[in-house]
């Protein structure tokens, strides 16, 4: 048994107490920058979540999700920033 | 999963663990702190250093395991790195930037200046 697979499974624990916080802040959040704050955090814990399970079944399929996801997930953040700062997306 | 040498088990163990932790309290900052401009503060730091600690604990492990069967570096990990390191800044901006177009009254006040005393109130419109 390695230390890297004896730490994995906690890591990937890690990242899913993280997800549910994150989580807890899109469906509470008082605001609306706040919701849009959880969905930011939640998105990038996802995407270190699939990289950690790639390394955890050793397959580097999931790495393509992942990239998906950052950049998705990056273009969304801008949209929704910008539709609360503009009341518009195109302009 | 192949066998690494020691070192670099544990040097990825390590970083895994790093990341894993600045995830986990930026999540929690996220979750517990009471203002928006503070609840800004831990996810930004999460989405940066532990994100990038996990990728590059990956990029290392996929590098091994292709130069253990004679290929070359696997640096794709770095490709996420990079583009994480590059959007995270521009995307919580702009969220300040739409929380204080929202509620202009939770802007915070000045600083004072070399004198001690409170700078006129210039707020931009």
């Amino acid at each position: 048994m390695t230390v890297l697979a004896l730490v994995l499974p906690f890591a990937i624990g890690a990242f899913g107490v993280a997800l549910l916080l994150a989580a807890y802040r899109l469906l509470r959040g008082p605001t609306l920058p706040d919701r849009i704050l959880g969905l930011d955090t939640l998105y990038i814990n996802t995407m270190a979540l699939l990289v950690l399970l790639g390394i955890r079944f050793d397959t580097a399929l999931y790495f393509e999700a992942a990239l998906v996801i950052a950049m998705l997930g990056f273009v969304s953040t801008v949209v929704l920033s910008k539709f609360l700062l503009r009341g518009d997306i195109v302009e | 999963m192949n066998a690494l040498p020691i070192w670099l088990d544990v040097l990825i163990a390590v970083l895994i663990v790093i990341g894993a932790g600045f995830a986990l309290i930026g999540s929690f900052g996220l979750a517990k702190l009471s203002d928006f401009l503070k609840r800004v503060h831990g996810p930004t730091k999460a989405s940066t250093l532990g994100v990038g600690c996990v990728l590059i604990a990956s990029a290392a492990y996929f590098t091994a395991g292709a130069l253990s069967r004679g290929e070359g570096a696997s640096v794709h990990e770095l490709m996420i790195t990079l583009f994480v390191f590059l959007t995270a800044p521009v995307s919580a901006h702009l969220l300040v930037k739409a929380a204080l177009k929202l509620d202009p009254t939770m802007r915070p006040p000045a600083p004072p200046d070399d004198r001690g005393q409170r700078r006129s109130e210039s707020r931009p419109s």
